[in-house]
C-alpha cells in the first residue's frame, strides 16, 4: 500500500476516476473568488483531507489552518457549502452535492488569505468578556474541593468542552450586525467561571458581560447551538447571564 | 447595543403591558355586543380617570418598549453610534407617548 501526499492511500476502492469539483475561495483581504479544482475521491475523506489535497498536489500556495486532525485544537473550522464546520471531523460524502462542494474561510472574521480567517478579534473578545480565572488561593493552600454534583458545577461543566474554534461565532447574525459583539463563545465561557465557586472575579466579569455589546443583545436563534460541533449550547450560557445581570440590576449591585 | 438596564426596561414595559392589551380586548369585545358608536365610547371614557389612567399607563408602557425595541432594529440595520441612539430612543419615545396621550386626552377629558 502506497500513502500519498496527503495520507491518503493509492489502493482506494472507489472506482477509477471518479471526482469532486471543488470551488475553494482564493484570495487575500477581502478581494478574492472561488476558484474549482477537481479531487479525486477517497473512501472516509474529510474536507480537510480535500483541502490537504489540494495544497500538496495542486497549488502549493494554498494557505489553510489545521494542527490536531482529530477535533481538539478548534484550528481547522471553514464554511462548508454555506455552513461552518470544523473540517477535519467533517466528511465530504456528507456534504458533496451533486459532485460539488464549496470551501471558503469562516465569516464574521477579517480573512487573512484564502481559507485562513484572522482570529484574533474573536479571541480578544474572550480576554473583554473577562473570560479568564482568577483565584485567590496561591500554589501553597490546599486546592479547594469542589463537588462535582453541586448545581455550579454541573452548568460550568454543560460549557466547558469548548475547543474555540469559533463555528457559533461565524453562525451568529448578530455578530454579523455588530462586530463589537461579543458573541457566543466568549460569553458561554463568562458563564463558565460564573459559575466557578473558586473565581474571584465576578462582579467584574458580570459588568463587563452586561454592557453595551453584551449578553443582552442575543436574540436566542441558536445558530450557535445548532452548529457547535461539540454540542454545547451557549445560547443557555447567555440566557443564564441575562437573568443573573438583571438580578444585580434590582438588587442594586449593577 | 443593548446593556442590562435598557433590557430590564424593555421586559418591565412588556409585562405592564400584557395584562392592560388582555383587558383592553375584553372590553372591546364586551363594547361591541350590542353594536357600538363614537356616542357610546365616549359615554365610557369621558371624564373616567380609570380608563384615563389605564391608556395612560398603556401609552406610556408601549413608548418605552417600541422605543428601545426600534433601537435595536436600527442599530443591527445601520450602525451608529451610543449617542445617535440614545438621542434616537429618547425622540422615539417621546414622539410615541406625545401622539398616545393626546389621543387619551381626547376621549377623556375633551
Ligand atoms: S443565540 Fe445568541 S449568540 Fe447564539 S447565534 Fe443567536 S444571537 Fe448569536
Ligand atoms: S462554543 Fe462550540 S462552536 Fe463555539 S467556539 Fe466553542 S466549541 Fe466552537
Ligand atoms: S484540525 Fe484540530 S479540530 Fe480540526
Amino acid at each position: 500500500m502506497v500513502s500519498g501526499p496527503d495520507g491518503s492511500n493509492s489502493d482506494t476502492h472507489e472506482p477509477p476516476g471518479e471526482m469532486i469539483a471543488v470551488s475553494l475561495w482564493r484570495g487575500q483581504g477581502s478581494s478574492g473568488g472561488l476558484v474549482r479544482y477537481d479531487v479525486p475521491v477517497r473512501d472516509n475523506q474529510t474536507i480537510l483531507d480535500i483541502v490537504t489535497h489540494i495544497q500538496r498536489n495542486i497549488d502549493s500556495t494554498l494557505s489553510y489552518r489545521f494542527a490536531c486532525r482529530v477535533g481538539m485544537c478548534g484550528s481547522c473550522a471553514m464554511t462548508v457549502n454555506g455552513v461552518p464546520r470544523w473540517t477535519c471531523r467533517t466528511h465530504a460524502g456528507q456534504f458533496t452535492k451533486n459532485g460539488r462542494l464549496t470551501v471558503e474561510p469562516l465569516r464574521n472574521m477579517p480573512i487573512i488569505k484564502d481559507l485562513v480567517a484572522d482570529m484574533a478579534p474573536f479571541f480578544d473578545k474572550w480576554q473583554k468578556a473577562e473570560g479568564r480565572f482568577q483565584g485567590k488561593d496561591s500554589r501553597t493552600d490546599d486546592v479547594e474541593p469542589v463537588r462535582p454534583d453541586s448545581p455550579e458545577r454541573k452548568t460550568a461543566d454543560a460549557g466547558i468542552e469548548c475547543i474555540n474554534c469559533a463555528i457559533c461565532y461565524a453562525a451568529c447574525d448578530v455578530v454579523a450586525w455588530n462586530p463589537d459583539y461579543l458573541g457566543p463563545a466568549a460569553l458561554n465561557r463568562a458563564w463558565t467561571l460564573m459559575n466557578d465557586i473558586r473565581d474571584t472575579a465576578g462582579g467584574e466579569r458580570l459588568r463587563a458581560v452586561s454592557a453595551g455589546d453584551g449578553c443582552h443583545n442575543c436574540h436566542s436563534h441558536q445558530s450557535c447551538m445548532t452548529f457547535c460541533p461539540n454540542d454545547l449550547n451557549p445560547t443557555a450560557a447567555i440566557a443564564g447571564l441575562k437573568r443573573m445581570a438583571v438580578r444585580a440590576v434590582l438588587k442594586g449591585e449593577l | 447595543m443593548l446593556d442590562a438596564r435598557l433590557f430590564l426596561l424593555q421586559r418591565a414595559t412588556a409585562i405592564v403591558m400584557a395584562p392592560l392589551v388582555l383587558i383592553h380586548l375584553a372590553v372591546i369585545i364586551f363594547a361591541v355586543r350590542g353594536g357600538f358608536d363614537a356616542a357610546e365610547i365616549l359615554s365610557r371614557t369621558r371624564g373616567s380617570w380609570v380608563w384615563g389612567g389605564f391608556y395612560s399607563l398603556f401609552v406610556i408602557a408601549a413608548s418605552v418598549h417600541a422605543a428601545i425595541g426600534l433601537r435595536t432594529i436600527g442599530f443591527e440595520t445601520f450602525g451608529g453610534s451610543r449617542r445617535t441612539l440614545d438621542v434616537v430612543t429618547i425622540a422615539v419615545a417621546a414622539v410615541l407617548a406625545l401622539l398616545g396621550l393626546r389621543a387619551v386626552f381626547a376621549v377623556v377629558a375633551s
